[in-house]
């Protein structure tokens, strides 16, 4: 179905969605300009695409596999592997807590 | 004259005769840097002096044989590139003080060339823009005219380049990233075909639009730069194992024979009026050349747009997706409104209500616009075509407005969306003296011939050799 006009709901659920968390007043003036854009790209449904196949990709390649070899030049050390991360324990990345207790 | 105001091969013969050294460019790129960059901002993080200068010593300890043209050369990325030892931040909060583990296969074939990054250019953070606005690292202002942009996303490697601090630059190009900032800063990019170049180690905008590329002063340098960093790569499953032509030898082939493609559509209102002059004066120019120009038809233009701003959205929706600030970076609370925006109307697009109507349905234009190009590209060797409807704005004209910040990429997309290569070329001036570019679209993995046309028409004509007055005292 073809829509140009996104309810204050349909807004917050694509932020859930997306893992953003705006404030009210910015969660508006964002569900507004997404509404514009998504208004413009609509017009797609006046191209007659009837047995048109999708395309996925344009490199016409397929299968490209690599043996199932360690290439140690690509292997990074625990400490190489943390080192960006803003929190870090005993080696280990920390995240939120996803059950309550 | 500055020593980097010379194009790759006269730099690179007189460092073979030893008549100059790395160090002397690199001693001319900083002093030009310093000397400029305040008012253009086109750095985010310019490596440090003495860490280029050690690069440049430890270069002349190597006895290399066979030294690549690009051996000593300075040059810079557009910052979405990952370098070790020098952050990346993609021109965004959330990367603020990255540093990665590893250097993008780009990055990699250029150093083991022997050239030498001076600097992460500034950009639209992720990619998304027209502008180089979209930067949480203050905007690069054109060269030409400071209360204008340098246009984007890469508008720090096309403004460096403008300014001579260097001699080529890495750009990206999703939907017309390294045309655009080419065009208004009256520099010479590439949009490769897509796989030419290998994405491994580029900080993903749309993975079926994202394509690397050379900018720089000439067609003849970007050529250079295209034989040291395309071929395929084991790291990247998408690269194409087309052989790579030796594209700076069959550069200077005549372009009898030749024949263009000049469609009507692209050709209408929309396009602002000194632009079109400039091409159609380009136009007389080729055929002065020997190539045949004619006129066609290609009426899907318009739906470019929708198309890319669907898939891409889409697209970047996903790929921004691994910002959780968990394992690098963060929190997703420092996107801009603008990547935001990007964010949500790809989640919109993709969600189950609307993925048929909106994500699958632009998949299908898709295959439309790739069949509309191979049919005109079959009969043609170039689609020659404006790359800005616009001139380069003035600041806020462009962020501001959802609806003008989409369409300036009316010119550049489709090539994105086909995967065909583009080069972009400076044909002309406003006359408030504003650079205009014009693009040379081809079909796929036809790189040379778009070089040899470009090269051809920069023989005849100086628009690229022409700096901004910012430089000139």
């Amino acid at each position: 179905m073809i829509k140009t006009k996104l309810s204050p709901q349909e807004i917050k659920h694509i932020a859930i969605l997306a893992k953003l968390e705006p404030n009210q007043g910015e969660e508006i003036a964002l569900g507004k300009q997404v509404e514009i854009t998504v208004e413009y790209i609509s017009e797609l449904s006046e191209v007659d695409t009837a047995n048109v196949p999708i395309t996925t990709q344009v490199t016409g390649l397929t299968n490209i596999f690599r043996e199932d070899l360690i290439d140690k030049k690509r292997v990074l050390t625990q400490n190489q592997a943390l080192f960006n991360a803003k929190r870090a324990h005993n080696g280990y990345f920390v995240v939120n807590a996803i059950f309550e207790d | 004259m500055f020593l980097l105001y010379n194009n790759i091969k006269e730099l690179s013969n007189d460092l073979n005769a030893k008549k100059i050294s790395p160090i002397d460019l690199i001693d001319e790129a900083y002093t030009r840097v310093k000397k400029y960059d305040s008012k253009v901002n086109s750095f985010i993080t310019l490596v440090n002096r003495n860490d280029s200068i050690n690069t440049a010593k430890e270069l002349l300890k190597v006895k290399t044989k066979n030294k690549s043209p690009l051996y000593g050369i300075p040059f810079v990325m557009k910052d979405a590139y990952v370098t070790q030892n020098i952050p990346t931040t993609a021109a965004s909060k959330i990367l603020k003080g990255f540093m990665s583990p590893y250097n993008a296969t780009v990055y990699q074939r250029l150093i083991d060339c022997g050239a030498i990054l001076i600097g992460k250019m500034n950009m639209d953070a992720w990619g998304h823009g027209a502008s180089t606005e979209n930067t949480d690292y203050g905007v690069t202002k054109n060269p030409w005219d400071q209360s204008r942009t340098s246009g984007g996303s890469g508008g720090g490697p096309s403004a460096a380049i403008a300014s001579r601090f260097c001699t080529f630059g890495i750009g990206e190009d999703t939907g017309g990233s390294i045309r655009n900032p080419a065009a208004w800063c009256g520099v010479t990019a590439l949009k490769v075909t897509y796989g030419r170049v290998s994405r491994y180690g580029a900080i993903a905008y749309a993975s079926s639009l994202d394509t690397v590329g050379p900018t720089a002063k000439s067609v003849l340098d970007c050529a250079f730069v295209l034989e040291a960093i395309a071929g395929v790569d084991p790291y990247d499953s998408t690269s194409s194992p087309e052989p790579v032509p030796h594209y700076s030898k069959s550069i200077e082939n005549s372009l009898k024979g030749k024949k263009i493609a000049f469609p009507t559509e692209f050709y209408n209102e929309s396009l602002d009026v000194e632009i079109s002059e400039a091409i159609f004066e380009a136009k007389k120019v080729l055929e002065f050349l020997g190539a045949k120009v004619e006129e066609i038809s290609i009426p899907m233009l318009e739906y470019g747009i929708p198309v890319y701003y669907i898939l891409a959205p889409s697209e970047t929706s996903s790929n921004l997706a691994r910002y959780d600030g968990v394992r690098y970076g963060g929190g997703r609370d420092l996107f801009t409104k603008e990547t935001e925006r990007r964010i949500m109307t790809g989640t919109f697009a993709l969600s189950t209500s609307y993925y048929d109507a909106y994500y699958k349905k632009a998949q299908k234009v898709r295959t439309l616009f790739i069949n509309k190009y191979k049919s005109v590209l079959d009969k043609y060797d170039a689609i020659l075509a404006p790359v800005t409807p616009i001139q380069p704005p003035k600041f806020g004209k462009l962020l501001n407005d959802p609806i003008k910040n989409m369409t300036a990429d009316l010119y550049t997309v489709t090539a994105n969306i086909v995967g065909v290569p583009s080069l972009a070329l400076p044909c002309g001036f406003s006359k408030e003296n504003l650079p205009i570019g014009m693009q040379l679209m081809g079909s796929m993995f036809s790189e040379e011939t778009l070089l040899n046309i470009g090269n051809m028409y920069q023989q005849e004509t100086n628009w690229h050799k022409q700096v901004p007055n910012l430089i000139k005292d």
